[in-house]
């Protein structure tokens, strides 16, 4: 076999990890590139900074404080041990809160800019003919922004796929629970185990540029629209 | 009389928005003026887009705006056309007809709807309904725009220089449906403009705007035919008359048209004997004459009255407005002319002077 066992499992953890942090970014991510493209408030630009922050910051800097958050001693440790969750550092769904703010920028900023170069022409026009800003939103905004959210959530998975240093500091080494394929990869390497290392990298490899082809692919025919 | 009472003050930066006036909820009123002069914010403000923080808006005694109203714009009985159409890219022209039908209110009992298939067919757009917005023309995207806007069932129409945008071919492509809309539909229309063909050709209430103010609000004959404010149309200057076609020469193809006391010849554009029409009359179109003129080309000569005489915009130059009718005082059909001022000095025009007019150009609108 190609790919042994442990490496399968790993990457099907990374597909879960990405697949469950896009689909919570759609949720969490929507409302706030929203209110980003249409907010006069003086904390747009303090907030676009915090959402952008983790395209600049090192991984490990953001993992060693979520860390320390969800940690026992953390607030948010505090609070989910209070609830009965217990604590999340080194779980699936700590790593789930880690790339949630990690991928957070990758989600914002392409329906952030959907958003706003649909302008206010379009809203003003369904207000006129009787839509509520509920209706409005979901029956224009959001397929007005579709190509967005589209790029958006390819380009969340797959930067999700690629992370590494946040999932080392708040995820560890769990086989099953929070070894994805960078990690793998990490530990082959590590043991010097360097043809394991070729093949689950070549993957990613392939992934990661097949990912980015079809987002170019597709970007002419968007324009189209 | 339903009316539209509207007073509102929006201060910008650079622009100042004040305006107090009753308009008739009836028929077309024309917003005329120049960019920057307001019209379009005055228009923003009634559909409820823009929130002046100072205003007061009531339509029919229904108030929608003042200092502890809101209605928002979507609850609002409008229709608005915007300039550019807007129309919803992501839906066909049906889903865009649609779009507002579907989420506009039951008439009142006793009241008709206005139907979809009624302002598909007034708009011509029935061979359109299955494209998209992205396959029209400009005007056929703006023909759907006003289609889209009456489908809601309005009851007070809003247009947004609806023509502005498009070509002088396309401008001609829609103008007909628009004064369809002016003849067959019951709800009153604001319309947006600076151009004073569309309003000559459209609007029965003139209000002139300018800086953000109200110059002049009053019936279209009578606010065109003011000395004070011709000067701010320059070239355009003129006057419109309502009449009635009373004969056609088939063999010279022309048309006598009925306006009032005056009888004036004008190309035959093939419209029936007995029609309702408008001609307009340029203030630079007519000279002014104390003996009808023999030997000359021009056919409408006509008996008039100087009723007041006024500057223009060039110290050269003076406009006078004369009564077309005859009749003892300025009831009759009012014209303006444009004629030097050492003319008028030497034919010593005075209110009051019975002088020839002679009309170079009637254009049928």
């Amino acid at each position: 076999m190609f790919l042994t066992d442990t490496d399968i499992q790993a990457i099907l953890l990374t597909l879960r990890l990405a697949a469950v942090t896009t689909v919570i970014l759609f949720f969490v991510g929507t409302p706030i590139a929203w209110w980003l493209s249409r907010t006069r408030s003086r904390w747009k630009g303090p907030i676009g900074a915090v959402v952008a922050l983790p395209l600049v910051l090192p991984p490990s800097v953001l993992g060693f404080y979520l860390l320390v958050t969800m940690g026992p001693n953390g607030p948010v440790g505090q609070l989910t041990q209070a609830l009965g969750i217990g604590l999340l550092p080194f779980t699936f769904w700590g790593l789930v809160v880690g790339s949630v703010f990690y991928s957070m920028p990758f989600m914002v900023q392409p329906v952030q800019n959907a958003f706003e170069a649909i302008g206010e022409r379009p809203l003003e026009a369904a207000a006129t003919l009787r839509a509520s800003p509920l209706d409005r939103f979901f029956t224009v905004a959001l397929p007005l922004a579709l190509p967005g959210f589209i790029t958006a959530g390819i380009l969340s998975f797959a930067h999700t796929v690629g992370e590494f240093g946040v999932v080392l500091m708040i995820g560890g080494n769990i086989p099953g629970v929070t070894r994805v394929a960078s990690v793998q990869i990490y530990d082959y390497v590590e043991a010097l185990e360097y043809g394991n290392a070729h093949r689950l990298a070549a993957v990613l490899l392939t992934f990661s540029f097949l990912v980015l082809l079809a987002l170019y692919a597709w970007r002419p025919q968007q324009r189209k629209l | 009389m339903t009316t539209l009472d509207v007073r509102f003050r929006v201060d910008w930066p650079g622009f100042t928005l004040d305006v107090d006036e009753s308009l008739p909820a009836r028929g077309v009123t024309a917003l005329f003026g120049h960019s920057g002069s307001g019209k379009t914010t005055l228009l923003r403000c009634i559909a409820g887009l823009e929130h002046a923080a100072e205003g007061r808006l009531r339509f029919n005694g229904e108030t929608w705006q003042d200092a502890d109203t809101w209605v928002p714009t979507h609850q609002r009985p409008i229709g608005y056309v915007f300039q550019e159409a807007s129309l919803f890219p992501h839906l066909s022209v049906l889903g865009n007809l649609r779009y507002g039908q579907r989420r506009s209110a039951a008439p009142p009992p006793g009241e008709r709807r206005f139907s979809l298939e009624h302002a598909i067919e007034l708009l011509g757009i029935g061979h359109l309904l299955k494209r998209k917005p992205g396959a029209l023309s400009g005007g056929e995207r703006q023909r759907v725009g006003i289609a889209r806007a009456l489908a809601v069932n309005p009851r007070i129409l809003l247009m947004d220089e609806p023509l502005a945008s498009l070509d002088l071919k396309r401008k001609q492509e829609i103008l007909p449906y628009l004064e369809r809309l002016h003849d067959e539909l019951a709800i009153p229309v604001l319309y947006v403009s600076h151009a004073p063909d569309e309003v000559a050709r459209l609007a029965d209430h003139l209000v002139v705007m300018e800086g953000g103010r109200a110059l002049a609000s009053g019936p279209l004959n009578d606010t065109l035919a003011r000395l004070d404010l011709p000067i701010r149309l320059g070239e355009d200057a003129g006057v419109v008359l309502d009449g009635i076609v009373a004969e056609r020469d088939e063999h010279w193809h022309l048309l006598r048209v009925q306006c009032g006391g005056a009888s004036l010849w004008v190309r035959d554009t093939g419209v029936g004997v007995g029609d309702h029409v408008r001609v307009r009359i340029l203030a630079r179109d007519i000279s002014i004459a104390h003996q009808p003129v023999t030997g000359t080309s021009i056919l409408n000569a006509l008996h008039a009255k100087v009723v007041s005489l006024g500057d223009d915009s060039h110290p050269a130059l003076s406009l006078v407005k004369l009564c077309v009718d005859g009749a003892d005082d300025d009831e009759g059909a009012p014209v303006l002319a444009r004629v030097t001022r050492r003319s008028a000095d030497q034919l010593a025009l005075a209110p009051g002077m019975t002088v020839w007019i002679q009309i170079k150009a009637v254009a049928l609108l």
